[in-house]
C-alpha cells in the first residue's frame, strides 16, 4: 500500500471547508471555529515529522482538530472558575442559566436530530468533495453562502447562462451522490 | 407553452433558488404533467435543495478563507 504524503500547500483548498465544518457543528460559532481550524493547520504544519503516513492527510488533521476542540472546551470551563458545566448561549440575556434549566424542552431539537445534522454535513462535503472544483465553488457560492447569481458572474467573469450549466451539472452529481450515501 | 426537457431543467434549477418567475413556474408544471425524466429530476433536484437549506451546513467565507491563507502562508515561510 502506498504511503500518503504531506503537503502543507495544499492543506487551505483541500481541508478548511471539510475542517471548518467539522467545528462549528462541535462549537457553534463562526469566530472560534475558524481560529480552531487555523491553530489545527499551524499546529498540523509544526509536527510534520510526526506524520507516519498511516492515515490520509486529513484523517490526521482531523484528529489535531479533535485535541484543539477538546482543548477549547477546557478553557472556556476553566476561565469561569466554576465545577458546574456551563455552556456559552449565543444571547446576553440568557447568560448565567444552568444547563439544566434549558434541557427539557420538546420543541427543542433533540439529540438525534443534532447528530443527524453533523453527519448530513459530513456527507454533503465528501460529495462537493468529488465534484470538479469550479463546479463545487460555484455550487458553494450560490447554494450555502446565497451570493445573487450576478454577484457570482461577476467575480468569476462567466456569463448568466454559463453559470447555470454548471449549477445543473453540480446539482445532478450532487444528487446522484447524496442518493448513494445519504438516503 | 411546450418546453423542451433541456429547459424545464434549467427552470427547475432556477426555482430553486426562486429566481423563476410565476410565468416559467406554470409552463415547468405543465410539462411535469407529461414528462416522466423531468418529475424525477425535479424531485430530486428539491430533496437536495431541502438538505442544503440544513442550518447544520456551513462554508467558510471567502474573506475568512483568504485571511486563513494569508496567516497560514505566514506560518509556512517561518518553518522552512
Amino acid at each position: 500500500m502506498p504511503k500518503h504524503i504531506i503537503d502543507p500547500n495544499q492543506w487551505i483548498k483541500l481541508y478548511s471547508d471539510y475542517l471548518f465544518n467539522y467545528t462549528i457543528t462541535r462549537v457553534n460559532d463562526r469566530e472560534i471555529a475558524q481560529d480552531l481550524v487555523q491553530d489545527t493547520f499551524v499546529a498540523g504544519l509544526k509536527s510534520m515529522k510526526n506524520f507516519k503516513g498511516e492515515a490520509s492527510e486529513r484523517t490526521w488533521l482531523i484528529s489535531i482538530l479533535k485535541r484543539k476542540i477538546i482543548d477549547h472546551y477546557r478553557k472556556i470551563n476553566s476561565n469561569k472558575g466554576k465545577a458546574e458545566v456551563r455552556m456559552s448561549y449565543s444571547s446576553d440575556e440568557n447568560e448565567g442559566d444552568w444547563l439544566e434549566e434549558r434541557v427539557a424542552d420538546p420543541f427543542d431539537k433533540t439529540a438525534e436530530d443534532t447528530i443527524e445534522n453533523t453527519e448530513l454535513g459530513m456527507a454533503i462535503d465528501d460529495c462537493l468533495d468529488k465534484l470538479p472544483e469550479k463546479q463545487a465553488k460555484v455550487f458553494k457560492m450560490k447554494t450555502l453562502l446565497n451570493y445573487e447569481t450576478e454577484a457570482i458572474c461577476n467575480e468569476l467573469e462567466i456569463t448568466a447562462s454559463n453559470l447555470w450549466v454548471i449549477i445543473h451539472r453540480a446539482r445532478t452529481a450532487m444528487a446522484a451522490c447524496m442518493e448513494k450515501n445519504w438516503f | 407553452m411546450k418546453l423542451k426537457c433541456r429547459e424545464a431543467n434549467h427552470i427547475c434549477d432556477k426555482a430553486q433558488y426562486k429566481e423563476a418567475n410565476l410565468w416559467e413556474k406554470i409552463v415547468l408544471n405543465i410539462h411535469l404533467i407529461y414528462c416522466r425524466a423531468c418529475r424525477k429530476y425535479s424531485s430530486k433536484n428539491g430533496k437536495l435543495t431541502k438538505l442544503m437549506k440544513n442550518p447544520k451546513v456551513e462554508t467558510m467565507e471567502a474573506s475568512a478563507k483568504e485571511q486563513l491563507n494569508a496567516a497560514f502562508q505566514k506560518e509556512l515561510a517561518n518553518h522552512k
